[in-house]
Formats: structure tokens, sequence, C-alpha cells
């Protein structure tokens, strides 16, 4: 046990844990987030996904004591319900779920992707995406909704 | 309605963490469910088990089929507000838990659409409150029933005066049983119900708010993962409890005949505790090799069924010039949903709670208790939605895996499972073999057609009564469901084609009696059930999309031989108006070019390209598709890239046009992946694809093709499912635009570049012979 602090969404949280903790397990039980979830504990899903340093990371496999001082962002990081971020909103317009459980890494992912390179292409946009999974095939709504977030954002 | 029940309602809608504790155990305190029903038994019959209004207007309705992602909560929500005329925002619907719904049995096999859309169970119940307050009102008002109007949950008078729902039944019960001859409101008057109203889980999902069954959390709760076998019919010899003592939070290493689970305070910790246990077991029977697995399948002891017989196929086979035979085979394939299976179960000395994804609570609750030996009427099962399912995933599994962990360390237990748990262990889709024996008349039609398929199977759904069914009972000592050796009985009574084992081309004739939507009178459909070595159970469209790629494909191969094109020919060969009416309409929408098949111009590029078609009238009445499939080949590499798809689809009264389009494109797309690169394999001892390095599925990187979908929609018809359809007619259709493409055909799925490469060369050498 170590006493160790996260940044998560702006928030600070000091909490005693075993290091080797994931950083999935923290945000589910320590923090009570639902964004990230648990898929398949082996990076290969993109269902854990969070944001560190621009950057889209399988919290997963990130051992918490790895984190840093960097901040966490997860998928309720972006917007809240009441003020949904342009790309949750174009998510929203879309309707660009079933089940949903996969959201964390497309949103995320996408959004990444966007803020490093705006006029990203679609290839681009879907080359970072290759390691998301989404079963219930909902493939063709969601880049519709990131390329109206897309276009939205260049204009 | 006391304040207890209200207050349950409450947290029943809010968000799950931090759940009140308190008013679950104060409901199952009391030992009675809502108005006055058992908990154990809510009567169906009685229009209180379905819906309440309360005294804020609110309507709260109690459904027996879930949302996992399907649409079904809002569109029952539709339903709820318009039959009760009020905006769909004043609707709130509990989903499958058994204390206060209906057991409505299993959320599956596109039923809930047929069931809870025409006229019973839910429908009914609306329509009959809508009727039941205009009673009230008429008796308030004092004036009849016809000069009364109802719109947004009040109800006017044509003198104008106007009473409230809640004024007049607010918090009470409505005492009377469902009315048979309640008047659904008519399609044409719709305003909420056949309107594109945006899924109500939209903003929660997108903003990180929705809250799944894995992130149930109770005070107290514990955290397991369990430790499977190493392979099937493997048996424990002995479990080393030493091995996991430096485990910190470590709180039991549970034992259970073959099941073996671990129990500590952290999620952490019961991963390390699993992963550091030390078990030693006996092992299990070699596996049937992968490579000639369907000789081996075809060989088995067989439960025989006849679907249809005319008894006159072998003198007509015999007696044509040439027969056309095909066998065709398509492998196990995987739910895999992309989160792994997790349930909460709190067993306590009076009541046993179980937060589970399943789509059976009820038949989870008959189990469950079965399972800790405890009386049914002390456990609830509450439903909360997991990662999508296609059908029997391991949420019925980690569920009864749950409750056994929290049964023996008497604390609630949160259990997740591994990628391995689910992906090795969880009920596969069913590998087939099908073969085709066909002859055709002189003018090209058929005069006769037999099929047989094989299927491998071994375990279902667990039902109320059947835990080995899956693999957790099985590990405690219960027997899987099995296909016990018997021969075909000749068909009796009415034609069933709940399997779609019977092509839409087949007459159907039982005693003189033609169930069928073909013309094909000389027909014998034989189904073989056989024992397989792996779990299986319905994976979306089970069985349905097996037997729709072998018909469908081969109906393709006798349109070649009669030089036919594919829409004609079928035309030619149908006579059901509906599935009729989906092959015009795609065709049409496709701009489908009749020709005779394989096209003379096939291309010697690098990549060309074709169209194919292919329809069902799925479960024989459950929904008609038709499908044209646009693809690319590269002749080179043997890559299909399916470019467009056109569908149409009847599936009567549309509840949501833009949560059905939804349900469409995703399943045709995972009709895609499966056509594509989907398949289970093993080696001689166990399952190898157990995660997604080793189990293929289109990731999100793949260039989806377009995917245009049209409406059906005849007048007066009964709702039918629609979850289901689109998918069970994409292999086929992808098979047959290869076939369009290239000349080549593809009869086992998934269509690698190796298959495609190999089909492209024995189409070439068949044109030199």
């Amino acid at each position: 046990m170590r006493e160790i602090t996260l940044t998560v969404n702006g928030k600070h949280h000091t909490l005693a844990l075993d290091p080797e903790t994931p950083l999935l397990f923290v945000l589910n039980d320590e923090l009570g987030l639902c964004g990230p979830r648990f898929g398949c504990g082996m990076a290969q899903c993109g269902a854990c996904t969070v944001i560190m340093r621009g950057q889209v990371v399988r919290s997963c496999v990130m051992p918490v004591s790895a984190v840093g001082q960097d901040e966490v962002t997860t998928l309720e990081g972006l917007g809240t319900p009441e003020k949904p971020h342009p790309i949750q909103q174009a998510f929203i317009e879309e309707g660009a779920a079933q089940c949903g459980f996969c959201l964390s890494g497309v949103i995320l992912t996408a959004k990444a992707v966007l803020d490093v390179k705006p006029d990203a292409s679609d290839q681009a946009i879907r080359d970072a995406l290759g390691g998301v999974l989404c079963r219930c095939f909902t493939h063709t709504r969601m880049l519709r909704a990131i390329r109206k977030y897309a276009e939205a954002r260049r204009a | 309605m006391t304040q207890s029940r209200r207050e349950f309602l409450k947290s029943c809608g809010a968000l799950i963490v931090g759940f009140s504790a308190g008013s679950l155990s104060l409901l199952s305190a009391e030992g009675q469910g809502p108005f006055g029903t058992h908990p154990s038994h809510i009567d169906p019959e009685k229009l209180d088990s379905w819906l309440a209004v309360g005294a804020d207007g609110m309507i709260t309705a109690y459904t027996g089929k879930c949302d996992f992602g399907q649409g079904i909560f809002t569109a029952q929500s539709q339903l709820v507000a318009e039959e009760l005329c009020v905006p769909i925002s004043r609707v709130k619907l509990i989903q499958c838990d058994t204390s206060v719904c209906p057991d409505q049995g299993t959320t599956s096999g596109s039923q809930s659409t047929p069931t809870n859309f025409n006229s019973e169970s839910l429908a009914l119940a609306a329509a009959t409150a809508r009727e039941a307050l205009l009673g009230l009102a008429a008796v308030k008002l004092g004036e009849p029933v016809a000069q009364l109007t109802v719109a947004d949950g009040i109800i006017t008078s044509n003198l104008g005066r106007h009473v409230r729902y809640e004024e007049l039944i607010g918090n009470k019960r409505f005492n009377v049983p469902l009315s048979a001859t309640a008047k659904r409101r008519a399609a044409p008057d719709w305003t909420v119900l056949g309107k594109p109203i945006p899924s109500l889980d939209r903003t929660g999902l997108m903003t990180g708010k929705f809250e799944f069954v894995h992130h149930v959390r109770i005070p107290g709760m514990l955290h397991g993962r369990v430790v499977r076998p190493p392979e099937m019919g493997a048996t424990l010899v002995h479990v080393d409890e030493q091995s996991v003592r430096s485990v910190p939070g470590l709180v039991k290493v549970v034992v259970r005949k073959n099941f073996v689970g671990v129990v500590a305070e952290t999620q952490h910790q019961a991963g390390l505790a699993a992963r550091k246990l030390a078990v030693q077991w006996n092992p299990g029977p070699e596996l049937p090799p992968q490579k000639n697995f369907f000789d081996h399948l075809q060989k088995q002891p067989a439960h025989d069924v006849l679907s249809v017989d005319s008894e006159d196929i072998e003198a007509r086979l015999a007696g044509a010039s040439s027969v056309i035979r095909a066998k065709y085979t398509y492998p196990y394939q995987m739910h895999g949903s992309v989160g792994a299976s997790c349930a909460v179960a709190e067993v306590k000395p009076e009541s046993v709670t179980v937060w589970s994804a399943t789509q059976s609570v009820y038949p989870t609750r008959s189990i469950v208790a079965k399972l800790l030996n405890e009386p049914i009427d002390k456990v609830r099962v509450i439903y909360v939605r997991g990662s999508g399912c296609y059908g029997l995933n391991g949420a019925d599994a980690v569920s009864f895996d749950a409750a056994i962990l929290s049964q023996a360390v008497g604390r609630p237990v949160r259990l997740q499972f591994s990628r391995q748990d689910e992906m090795m262990w969880e009920n596969f889709g069913s590998a087939c073999a099908v073969e085709h024996r066909a002859a055709l008349a002189r003018d090209g039609r058929i005069v006769a057609w037999d099929r047989e398929d094989w299927v491998a199977s071994m375990g279902n759904r667990p039902g109320y009564d059947q835990p080995g069914n899956v693999i957790t009972g099985m590990l405690l000592g219960y027997a899987p469901e099995l296909p016990g050796p018997r021969s075909a009985k000749p068909p009796t009574g009415k034609l069933r084609n709940q399997s779609n084992a019977v092509p839409s081309y087949f007459a159907g004739c039982i005693g003189g009696s033609c169930g069928g939507d073909g013309t094909v009178r000389s027909e014998r459909a034989l189904t073989h059930t056989v024992r397989s070595p792996f779990f299986t159970g319905p994976l979306r469209s089970p069985l349905r999309i097996q037997n729709t790629f072998a018909n469908e494909c081969f109906m393709d191969e006798l349109c070649v031989h009669a030089k036919a094109d594919p829409v004609g020919f079928r035309l030619q060969h149908l006579q059901n108006s509906r599935v009729i009416g989906v092959l015009k309409a795609a065709a049409t929408a496709a701009s489908w070019q009749a020709r005779s098949s394989p096209r003379a111009d096939i291309s010697r590029a690098q990549t060309v390209s074709g169209c194919g078609i292919a329809c069902v009238a799925y479960e024989g009445d459950n929904g008609y598709a038709a499908l044209v499939a646009e693809v690319d080949v590269d002749l080179q590499t043997g890559t299909v890239r399916p470019k467009r798809f056109v569908i149409a689809l009847d599936c009567g009264p549309v509840s949501n046009p833009d949560g059905l389009r939804n349900q469409t494109e995703g399943g045709i797309l995972q009709g895609m992946s499966r056509a594509l690169v989907e398949e289970v394999t093993w080696d001689n001892r166990r399952v190898t694809s157990v995660d997604w390095e080793t189990y293929n599925s289109l990731h999100l990187d793949y260039e989806m093709p377009t995917v245009e979908t049209v409406f059906v929609t005849p007048a007066n018809v009964p709702a039918t499912g629609a979850g289901e359809t689109a998918i069970t007619v994409t292999p086929a259709a992808i098979g047959n635009a290869i076939f369009g493409a290239t000349g080549a055909r593809l009869r086992t799925l998934p269509f690698t570049p190796e298959r495609v490469k190999a089909a492209l060369l024995s189409a070439q050498s068949a044109e030199r012979a």
C-alpha cells in the first residue's frame, strides 16, 4: 500500500493503494467513474480508454503508480449530460451507439487524434481507431458522428 | 402505493452506485411485491402487474423484456406513452426485476416486439389502462365514454370538462384484469410510437454516466474471480491454498466440485489470487481435429428431425437427368461481448439478490435458487444492462458464479470474468454442415430439393431447471442438455421453420397442408443434431444464419444451372407475398440488373466487382428481409471488400424507425464480420481463440460499406421481430456477390483470402475443363 495522488477530470485525489493496481480499477472502484470499462484487461479492445497528455491510454494495463503527475481524463471529463462536449453532442445527434460499452475507446480516441490533427482524413481517423472494438457494429454511425464533429471543429 | 414502494421505484430508475440497500431490504422484508402480488408470482392477467399511475401523473410500466442495446427500452416507453396518450417523458419503464416485473421468460429470439407490441402483454395492458381510465372518467364527469377524448394524460368531455389520470387513480390500483378486447390505438393515429424518438439512453451513454452491471456497487462488497479448468472435461485434483497465502486482501478460496474461485477485498487482489492459485486438474478428453471437424460431425450419432418430407425425393432425383449437389459448412462463432461478463450477488440469511445482465431474469432466479439450495421466493434477480450480448454470452454463468462466491463468504461479491473466462467458456454459435441435392426440369424450374443439416449442440440456455447447460452448472456436477440419438419421425401438423432449415422455395406440405413460402413440392429437410465438444447456445440468429447461408447460396447455384437471373429465378419459386415484397423492393432499391448467372462479362482485372442477393422469412413468419450485397474481390490477394448493402425489411408496423435502422445496420455489419473473419479455433486440447488477437472481429479501422435500408410495411399485419432478420441474410448475400464478381463459389465461412483464392482456382479449372 502506498499513498498515491491522482488528478482525474480536474479533481485531485489522494488514495492508499497497491501501486500495481491497474488505473482502471482505481477509476471504477475508488472514484466511482463509469466511463472507462473493463473489456479485456489486455489493451486489445479500448473499452477502458482514458486520455493522458493528449494521448489515449489503456487504463486496464497501466499501473496506477505510472500515472505520476499527469492528469487523467475519462469520458465523464469531456462533458456532462447537461453540457456535453461537442464530440459527445455529435454522437448524441447521430445516435451512434447500441449497447454503448465501447464508447470510451471510440470517443476519446477520435477526440485525441483530432486534437492533434484537426484536418485528419477519414483514413487517418480510422487508422487511429484500429485498436478499438465495437461488437454491435455501430461503425457507420460512429464515423459519421466523428466526421460531423471534425467538420464543426474546423468551421 | 406505499411509501416504500415509491422510494423503491425512484431508486430503480436512479443510478446504481449508492443504490440504497435499505429500500431493497425493506421490500424483501415485506415479502410482498406491489399490488398485493407475491414477488415470485406477478400475475400477468392483472393490469396492476404491468402498469401504475402515480399521484404526480407519471406512468410506471413493468416489462419482462429488457434492453441490451437493441433499443427496446425506448420502444416500449413509446408504446406505453402512445397507448396512454402521454408524452414519453411521463413514462417510467422498469425492466426485468423479478420482484416487480411479470415473468416474460427470456428477452431473445426477436420475440420482444411480437410479444409486447401486438395485442397481448404490455401493449394490451397499456390499452386496457387507457380504456379503464376513460371508464373512470365517464363516471366522474357523468358523461358517456363516447363523448370523451384524451390527450396529454387529461380526459376531456365534449362539454369541456376535464379530469387528469392522477385525479382518477393516482397511487391507487386499477384492480381489473387485462381486457382481451381493449383496442390498440390505430397505427395511422400514432404520435409517439412509430416515430424516430432518440433512444433514451443516449446522453448517459455518450457522457459516461450510464451505469452497466459492471458498475453496481453494494456496501461491503468484495471482488471475485473464477479459476476455470484448462480444457473442457478437465476435473479437479487439488487446490493448493498455500499458493495464495501471501496475496493481501484474500478472503477465501472457494471450491465446490470442479468449481474454483477466489474472493478478495479488491479487484486487483482477486486477480492476483486467481493468477497465483496453484490448481491441479485431470485432463479432459482429446478434441476432434479442427481440420476435419465437419467429417467428424457428420459421423456422430444424431437426433434426427424431419421438418418436411414429401417422400418422393429419392425417386424424383433418380429420375432427373442430373443432380446438383453441394455441401456448405459454417464454423463455431462467438458472441464475444466487448465487456467480459460481470455480476454482483448478495447472499444473506434472509434474501438473495443478484444484479445481472442476463436476458432471463426469472430463469436465472430459478437456477440461482437451485445452485444455492435456497427457496426460490428468497431470490431476486435485477436486470442491469451489460455489454451487448447478441444471445447467450457469459452473463448467466457469471451470475451463478457470483451467487456461489457470495454464499461462500456471506458478503456481497462482484465477479468480473477475464477475457479468457468469457471466450473460452461461452456457449458458441453452433457449427453446422448442410448438404443439398436438387434437380431442375428442362424449363429450368426446380423439381426436387433435398437438404440435410448437421448441427453441433451441447448445452443451451439454462432455462428454469438446467444449470448444466452453461459452464458453471457443469463444474458443479449438473449435466448439459445433449442430443439423444433418435431416428426421424414423419413430420406432422403445421410446418415449423423456427430455424429456417426449410428454404423459402419449399412448398412445405405436411399432410396436404402447405405452410412453406415456395413452390417446390418434392422436398425434404432433415436435421441431425449431434453432440458438440464445446458448449453451444443461441447466438444472434441461431441456426437461422447458418441455414440461410447454405440455402440461399445453394439457390444461387441452382440459378447458375438454370442460367437464370438470381432475382427472377427466386421470384419464380416463391409464393409468399411478403418474401416477394422484400425481394422486389431490395432489387429495385439496388437498381438490380437482371442477368444470367454467372454474368458473362467477368473481368480478369486485379479487382473485380459484383453483386448478389439473398432473402429470408425469418423463423418462417417473424420478419422478412432481402439483401443485395455489392463487393470488390482482389483476385491476387483473395481479399473481399463489401462496398454497398441495400436491404428491404418487412417487420410490420415499425416502433421506432431510427432504432430499427440502427439495429439493421449493426446486424448487417456484424453479419459481415462473421462472414469474413470470425471463427472459433482449437487445438487437440482446448479452444485457442480466447482474446482479440486470436478471435477476429472487424475493428473500427475497417472501412465499412454503405448500408441503405428500405422498410416495406404492408397494412394490417402484426409487428414482428427485426433484430435478427438483417444479419440472417448477410453471409449468403456476400457469398453470392463473390460469385457474381468472380464466378467462384464459397461454401465455407468465413470467406478468408485463402478460401477465396482456392475457390478462384477451382472455378478457373472448372472453366478450362
